[in-house]
């Protein structure tokens, strides 16, 4: 085992930003390896700049290297210029710690947050210099595993890794370790891979894709059944009962050169039951789980401390929705010491009461706040289940201009279920007024429209929903264009729909897929998030030359019969729930929070006898909170301004 | 109250920029709890100002920025202690070496460093060749350099900026030349000076020896006194 580094250090004067491969963050280790550790490579398929500030990563990252019988290390995709010199000198994949080679490594695990980074994959595993596909690799290589949102469709890269977890890492990552550990005890002799891939299979929350057949019937799925009979058939979950008994990152990492998200990051809960049915991030990862108020405020104090930052984000599906938010961020700001700190709330709630939290500590920068209403009209809000009603909205938008925001950003989706061209030209009209409701209080008040086209994902009742083309999404964005194009103060961008067609295509894709996926690759298609290097045509060609329908993928509805590819996972929601919500959604009910209501009995506590872990049991203050129904008394918190003496008061 | 600090960069965090180096040090001078003067404004910054900027890939022995200390708390300041809490919250590979206290009439480094003294490493060739192009290069007349400045071509002549320059000799795959170059009124690159030899020739590893102030007199001086400078190694990595 050797470092790569000084062959690597010749070639860094030659790329752009060489300090991307480096390490030497504060908080960085140097493992030591030994024949009685398991070695870990935690790989991000992205650049450093967007992978290293993955909390998911740096969660595993310090629970392994504290284990006795573990080291962990970490990668990110080098970027075109480097890889082309690697491969023109024969360097491999490496660590960023250590500088160690991949294959010095007895797994590589991948995070997984997009489906565009699928071909990133493959293109690291074949830098470590390991064969891309899992049948075709040796028993000593290491295990390619993946981790992260995109496995609970991990079907379009089934053939490609040798072992798939499903939800949070923190404890199956041990299990895992221990049964590698006696692997490698044993010499990881000639014949023994599938062995221990099967002894994986029986852990909870792993699932080896090797270890099962799927039959089809044309284009169906008939059935995806075990071949072994130890293995099983359904592989569900893994879900922390209390975020409070793992208080990481403890020593979160400290770059020496920028990054997104730039900042020190504090999770204060994990879950979210608001019940947005597009949204898969809430549907897997159900009951929400808050970190006891005492342990958020050390966490920052310690962190701030500990690295210098002056930014804190307080992280989360919903922050706002956090039991005593205003409490704690009253705290954080009164620290002794923190009395420059800037506090960032990444996803603000719709209403005024947030806003009003949001004046308490965005104390600095006071340019844009953004709200995500995502659909047009409050028929389509009902059916998507974000039941923010105008008034939450405006009243919202008017705090925000009334002290001293200039800009407002609104997030929304189009192409969703049942959208019709008023739902859509509904995003215009809000924005509208948005903006006249600015203009009352600043002259130069804009706001931002961002629109999305919706990609339905696996586990959430919108999974049978048919997507559309990507001509309707570009037709309904010319709408909106034509719609705004007049009004200087609304401002409209919008995602690819181009994009937004190829992630369809791996987000509800089965096996057969990955085909597609390694002829991309193979053709150079790597980066797939970065629209310099996003090749539609590409995908497009590959699709066809593997024989597969993109329509059949993406556009058509599916029924309640069929087998859905990820039909054997569990993110422990139950099919009929799902199905009963996707019928409600058609019929336009809404579904109130089950944080403050009487169970639905949509599986992830029921199933796994666990619960939400809430500090208060009554909704927090303000605004409809998602039930479309003003709730009395409004206790509006008065928007104290806390300007330190050398700052301005923004005229409003 | 202003303190002028100087510094070393060497190892793998001579990969990062100028730019990164400088929210290093705004860190560490956050975390060491100095009573730093803060900007004013929405998004108040700890004063420092930096001096000519350092090229990525590039080690110095000889960085320096000035910070402004809030006079209020001023007496909280040990400068016995200061060089050793200050390395103690930089990353590997940035060390401060030397501290002195200026005032607010002290021209600020941009202005008043006339030259730098580099250590190059160049690789694909051997002493003799070298010697020849240094050679040939002090007997120019002019040495001309095109460069690329608002999308239009202009020609500079470095020749007045190389004030000296020597071979130091064989280092195992190549040759060590040591060269002072000008910063007025523009700092020279190294590597354009070597694209100007005839060969021209190869870059390593480059080092930035020294700083210098040049005053009126001709007398030539470092930007601070040290009274402790850190023996740090060349060319360690
Ligand atoms: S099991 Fe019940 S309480 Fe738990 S997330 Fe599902 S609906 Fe909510």
């Amino acid at each position: 085992m050797e470092s790569v580094w000084t062959r690597l250090e010749s070639l860094l004067p030659h790329v752009q930003k060489p300090a991307r491969y480096i390490g030497c963050e504060d908080g960085s280790q140097h493992p030591v390896h030994g024949s009685g550790k398991v070695s870990w490579l935690l790989t991000y398929p992205d650049t450093y700049e967007v992978g290293l500030p993955n909390q998911g990563l740096q969660i595993l990252y310090e629970i392994l290297n504290e284990r006795p019988d573990a080291v962990a290390e970490r990668s990110y995709a080098p970027w075109s210029d480097l890889e082309a010199l690697m491969r023109s000198e024969g360097l491999p994949l490496f660590s960023v710690d250590n500088h160690l080679a991949a294959t010095d490594f007895d797994l590589i695990a991948f995070n997984l947050s997009a489906e565009l980074v699928y071909t990133n994959v493959l293109n690291c595993v074949d830098l470590a210099g390991i064969a891309v596909r899992s049948a075709n690799r040796n028993d000593s290589d290491p295990l390619i595993a993946i981790g992260g949102h995109c496995t609970f469709n991990p079907e379009p890269l089934a053939d490609f890794v040798d072992l798939v977890v499903l939800g949070d890492g923190e404890e199956v990552v041990g299990e895992i370790t221990e049964v590698v550990a006696e692997w490698k005890r044993n010499g990881k002799g000639p014949g023994t891979r599938e062995g221990v891939l099967r002894t994986l299979a029986s852990v909870p929350g792993v699932y080896v894709p090797s270890l099962y057949e799927v039959s089809y019937d044309g284009p169906a799925i008939v059935e995806v059944s075990p071949k072994y009979s130890d293995v099983p058939e359904r592989v569900e979950k893994r879900t922390i009962a209390d975020l409070g008994d793992w208080p990481y990152p403890k020593s979160q990492l400290v770059p020496l050169t920028e990054v997104v998200h730039d900042r020190l990051n504090v999770e204060v809960f994990r879950g979210c039951t608001r019940g947005c049915r597009f949204c898969q991030a809430g549907m897997i990862t159900r009951p929400v789980r808050e970190r006891p108020a005492e342990q958020v405020k050390s966490m920052i104090t310690n962190g701030l401390r500990r690295t210098g930052y002056d930014e804190v984000s307080l992280t989360s599906l919903s922050t706002a929705d956090f039991s005593g938010i205003d409490q704690v961020i009253r705290d954080t700001v009164s620290e002794p010491g923190c009395d420059q700190v800037s506090v960032a709330l990444p996803s603000l709630r719709v209403d005024a009461f947030t806003v009003g939290i949001a004046a308490q500590i965005q104390r600095a920068r006071r340019t844009g706040l953004t709200f995500a209403p995502e659909a047009g009209s409050w028929r389509l809000r009902q059916v998507i289940n974000k039941l923010i009603s105008e008034d939450d909205l405006f009243e919202a938008v008017e705090s925000a201009y009334s002290q001293g925001w200039r800009r407002v950003k609104l997030y929304f989706l189009t192409g969703l279920p049942t959208e019709t061209d008023p739902d859509t030209l509904g995003i215009a009209d809000l924005a509208q007024r948005c903006a006249e409701i600015g203009r009352a209080h600043n002259r130069s008040a804009s706001v931002t429209v961002s629109v999305g086209g919706f990609v339905p994902k696996s586990n959430t009742p919108f999974q049978w929903f048919g997507q559309n083309t990507s001509a309707e999404l570009g037709r309904k964005i010319g709408m909106l264009r034509d719609a705004t194009r007049r009004n200087r103060a609304v401002q409209l961008k919008w995602h690819d729909p181009k994009a937004t067609l190829i992630e369809g295509i791996a987000s509800r894709g089965d096996r057969r897929i990955g085909a597609a996926i390694e002829y991309v690759w193979r053709h150079g298609g790597v980066f797939q998030e970065w629209s310099e290097h996003f090749n539609h045509d590409l995908w497009l060609e590959a699709m066809a030359a593997c024989g597969l329908d993109i329509d059949w993928y993406v556009h058509r509805h599916r029924t309640e019969q069929e087998i859905l590819p990820w039909d054997h996972l569990s993110a422990g929601l139950h099919k009929d729930f799902l199905w009963q919500d996707w019928r409600d959604a058609l019929d336009q009910v809404g579904l109130e929070d089950c944080r403050w209501t009487p169970c639905y009995d949509c599986g992830a506590c029921t199933g796994y006898g666990i619960e939400h872990v809430v500090a208060s049991a009554t909704p927090p203050a303000g605004g409809s909170q998602g039930t479309g129904v003003r709730q009395a008394p409004e206790p509006l918190i008065p928007a104290t301004l806390q300007v330190r003496a050398a700052a301005a008061v923004p005229s409003t | 109250m202003r303190i002028r600090l100087k510094f070393t960069k060497f190892g793998k965090v001579r990969f990062t920029s100028h730019r990164d180096v400088a929210r290093m040090w705004e860190r560490a001078v956050r975390r060491s709890g100095l009573p730093m003067a803060y900007s004013e404004g929405f998004n108040p910054r700890p004063r420092l100002s930096f001096g000519l900027a350092l090229s990525t890939c590039h080690e110095s022995q000889s960085e320096y920025l000035d910070i402004d200390i809030d006079p209020e708390r001023a007496d909280q300041i040990d400068m016995a202690e200061i060089l050793s809490v200050l390395t103690q919250h930089l990353p590997d590979g940035l060390a401060a070496v030397g501290a002195e206290v200026i005032t607010r009439k002290t021209p600020s480094l941009q202005q008043a460093v006339t030259s730098c003294t580099w250590q190059i490493d160049v690789i694909e060739t051997d002493e003799e060749t070298a010697a020849g192009a240094v050679a040939r290069a002090l007997a120019a007349d002019e040495l001309v350099v095109t460069r690329q400045r608002k999308g239009k071509e202009v020609t500079d002549d470095l020749r007045p900026q190389l004030i000296g320059i020597d071979i130091l000799g064989p280092t195992e795959d190549g040759v060590r030349i040591v060269a002072e170059l000008g910063t007025k009124p523009r700092s020279i690159r190294p590597s354009e000076l070597l694209s100007v030899f005839e060969p021209p020739l190869r870059e390593r590893r480059v080092t930035r020896l020294n700083q210098w102030i040049t005053d009126d007199l001709g007398e030539r001086r470092e930007p601070i006194v040290c009274r402790s400078v850190a023996s740090a190694a060349v060319g360690a990595t």
